[in-house]
């Protein structure tokens, strides 16, 4: 197994935090596998085992009160953003406590207090968000910083061009967080992209940028901390190319034509938990029984997390016109239908708490 | 010869590659990954890359390098995975391929077939699930196709190559797995007219069901349960939505008195409202009832399924808006 940068894992302690993040969004990710195959979440599922270091170290060095934009892959930064891992599976399912009301799912999940705005499922789509959170920021004179987080994919998309100008321009607070896990569906990126090094089309616009092994959490979590203290002190956007890969298939949809198995056997020797599981254990610390007390953890959390949504209600169909406007609060009715035929909330009524 | 929807797209793909080297086809995973609905799967074996083209995702830069291709003598098939990313194409779309021809005083014509899917059903969510192509429709320029039948899945795209001017397909994708006979030598249909695909009869009550795209087998279906109730529907399935066939569905009315207008798009300003606005043009005093019509609900379509369910167009839906149609003349 390859090493990690940081052999000595100097602080067990918060080491056993990292890896037991990048355990949480796994065992989420394995239950969201499992609950699609009998058919109790629909829709697009995107999982992102495999790269869950990218998103457990980069959290690690955001402030509560900064924001966070991520894609359809999305899942784990919601969790280690702070979002409950029942609010996020009874969005899957639907639920009417889910995270968005069961009006997102898996790709849209969004929720407010821990400042995520999303889950977006059209590629690079959250960057020209990411930029005007930062340019408010900026405006009203708050020290935040927003991390938006995107595929490789992306970066042919004007959006991407676009944003990565603006934020230098304006010399904005933004993060940008690149996952290259090497290809975008099918589309590895040798065969959309002219220039490869990623981190280099952001020095283009004069953005500070890395590339980093984005297997190794701590190597993440050093290189995301030294950015947001740039970023907060007031030193413009920077750039982290996180080198990463996904171990599953695109989606729930994908054949994986476009890959060798072997690829993927061969990436799965990095697995980013393992890899720190198993530096901490060469390094004598993690006991066996904090490695066993800390899955079962973890596997209580989550399964508490399904019987959540399992015991979920669906959200009235009388609420299905709402959120299209803003609830004012002089009409009084949470439906906000009109009583045309069409509108099938028409006379039925009913509040959701 | 049995076949399904999708091999009947690919079906006419490989047709129009091997009778015309012009034609190549263009867009994201249309190769190595077989094509996000897999309509696409294989080609790129039987054609190679350049003809099978996979593009980066830059939905602007791709379609407009087809238009460009179109100018330059080329015929691009451009597949958009589906018609929620076709948006950061529509300035070229709209401001170059519809508008080029005019505003070079007829000089330059712009020969591209824009392929993509549309609709919902999926429980994919708001930014997966929507259905513009009536938006489309309002474009002057542009000829827009939703072929909702394998003959017409088969037929639509050559008939489409041969059009001088930009053409866009709608394919809805719930109907790809759609299984049925296609006749051997199933080729090229038109792209003008509306199908009258079932005429009501009996000497009940009658009416008129107009219908395109992913709705057409749910309004199949409530016809024959009216058949059943004792009302006679025609079912148009428009397959144009630009240039409207305004003609068969005037003729339809004509005789029947009464129409439903069946639309997966919302329902203010949209394709519905303009079939209806031709009908009181074109045949108000032929109506013995207002025009109806079932839309999606006006919400961005959410995820769970009971609320996607609730928001769209359904065969419940399609016969009370007929009950009512038939109501209101008695
Ligand atoms: C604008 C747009 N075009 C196409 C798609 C379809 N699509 C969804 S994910 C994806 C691949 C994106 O790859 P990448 O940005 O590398 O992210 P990853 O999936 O690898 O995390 C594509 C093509 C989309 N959602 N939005
Ligand atoms: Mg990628």
């Amino acid at each position: 197994m390859t090493t990690l940068k940081n052999h000595g894992v100097p602080d067990a302690e918060h080491a056993v935090h990292l890896l037991r993040q990048m355990l949480r969004v796994r065992r989420l990710e394995e239950k969201c596998i499992e609950l699609y195959s009998e058919a109790k979440i629909r829709g697009f599922l995107h999982v992102y085992i495999g790269e869950e270091a990218v998103a457990a170290g980069v959290m690690e060095a955001l402030a509560p009160e900064d924001a966070v934009v991520a894609t359809y892959r999305e899942h784990g930064h919601a969790l280690l953003r702070g979002v409950s891992a029942g609010a996020i599976l009874a969005e899957m399912y639907g639920r009417a406590e889910g995270c968005c009301r069961g009006r997102g799912g898996s790709m849209h999940l969004f929720d407010a207090e821990t400042r995520f705005y999303g889950g977006n499922a059209i590629v690079a789509g959250g960057l020209p968000l990411a930029v005007g959170l930062a340019l408010a920021d900026r405006m009203a004179g708050r020290q935040q910083v927003t991390a938006c987080f995107f595929g490789e994919g992306a970066v042919a998309e004007g959006e991407f061009h676009e944003s990565m100008n603006l934020a230098a321009l304006w010399q904005l607070p933004v993060l940008f967080c690149c996952e290259n896990n090497l290809y975008a569906m099918g589309t590895a990126l040798g065969r959309s992209e002219s220039q490869t090094d990623i981190a280099l089309k952001a020095a283009g616009y004069e953005i500070s940028a890395w590339a980093v092994d984005g297997m190794d959490v701590l190597a993440v979590e050093e290189a995301a901390r030294r950015a947001v203290d740039a970023v907060r002190s007031g030193s413009g956007p920077h750039f982290l190319e996180l080198r990463t890969y996904r171990f599953r298939a695109h989606s729930m949809f994908d054949p994986e034509l476009y890959r060798e198995k072997s690829e993927v056997v061969q990436w799965m020797e990095r697995d980013p938990i393992s890899l720190l599981q198993g530096a901490m254990q060469a390094a004598g610390k993690l006991p066996e029984e904090q490695w066993a007390a800390l899955q079962a953890d973890v596997d209580a959390e989550i399964s508490t997390a399904v019987g959540f949504a399992e015991n979920g209600t669906p959200e009235p169909v009388s609420e299905l016109s709402r959120f299209v406007y803003s609830d004012r609060p002089d009409d009084g009715s949470a439906g906000g239908g009109g009583t045309a035929e069409w509108d099938t909330t028409a006379g039925k009524g009913g509040a959701a708490g | 010869m049995k076949t399904t929807y999708r091999e009947a797209m690919r079906a006419a793909l490989r047709d129009a590659m091997q009778r015309d080297d012009r034609v190549f086809l263009m867009g994201e995973d249309v190769g190595r990954y077989g094509g996000s609905f897999a309509v696409s799967l294989g080609l790129l074996e039987e054609f190679g890359p350049d003809r099978i083209r996979d593009t980066p995702l830059s939905e602007s830069g791709f379609v407009g390098a087809g238009i460009g291709a179109a100018l330059g003598g080329m015929r691009p098939v451009v597949e958009i995975m589906t018609v929620n990313f076709s948006l950061l194409a529509l300035d070229q779309i709209i401001n170059n391929a519809a508008t080029l021809l005019h505003m070079s005083g007829g000089q330059f014509n712009v020969p591209i077939v824009i392929r993509m899917t549309t609709g919902a059903g999926r429980q994919l969510g708001a930014q997966h699930s929507h259905s513009l192509e009536g938006w489309y429709a309002h474009i002057p320029g542009l000829r827009i196709l939703a072929p909702a039948t394998l003959r017409d899945a088969r037929g639509m795209l050559w008939t489409a190559l041969q059009d001088p001017d930009p053409v866009l397909i709608f394919e809805h994708g719930s109907l790809y797995n759609v299984a049925g006979e296609l006749d051997d030598g199933a080729g090229a249909v038109d792209i003008d007219k509306a199908a009258l695909l079932r005429q009501g009869d009996g000497d009940g009550d009658r009416l008129t069901l107009i219908t395109y795209g992913g709705t057409l087998p749910m309004v199949l279906d409530a016809a024959d349960q009216l058949a059943g109730e004792g009302i006679g529907a025609d079912v148009i399935d428009l397959r144009t939505l630009r240039p409207l066939d305004s003609h068969t569905i005037v003729d339809s009315v004509a005789r029947t008195h009464r129409a439903v207008v069946v639309d997966e798009g919302w329902r203010s300003g949209s394709i519905s409202a303009e079939i209806a606005a031709r009908i009181c043009e074109q045949a108000f005093f032929d109506l013995d009832a207002p025009v109806e019509r079932v839309c999606s609900l006006e919400v961005p379509v959410p995820y769970a399924k009971h609320l996607e369910e609730a928001a769209l167009p359904s065969v419940e839906r399609v016969m009370a808006a007929a009950r009512r149609a038939v109501g209101a003349g008695g």
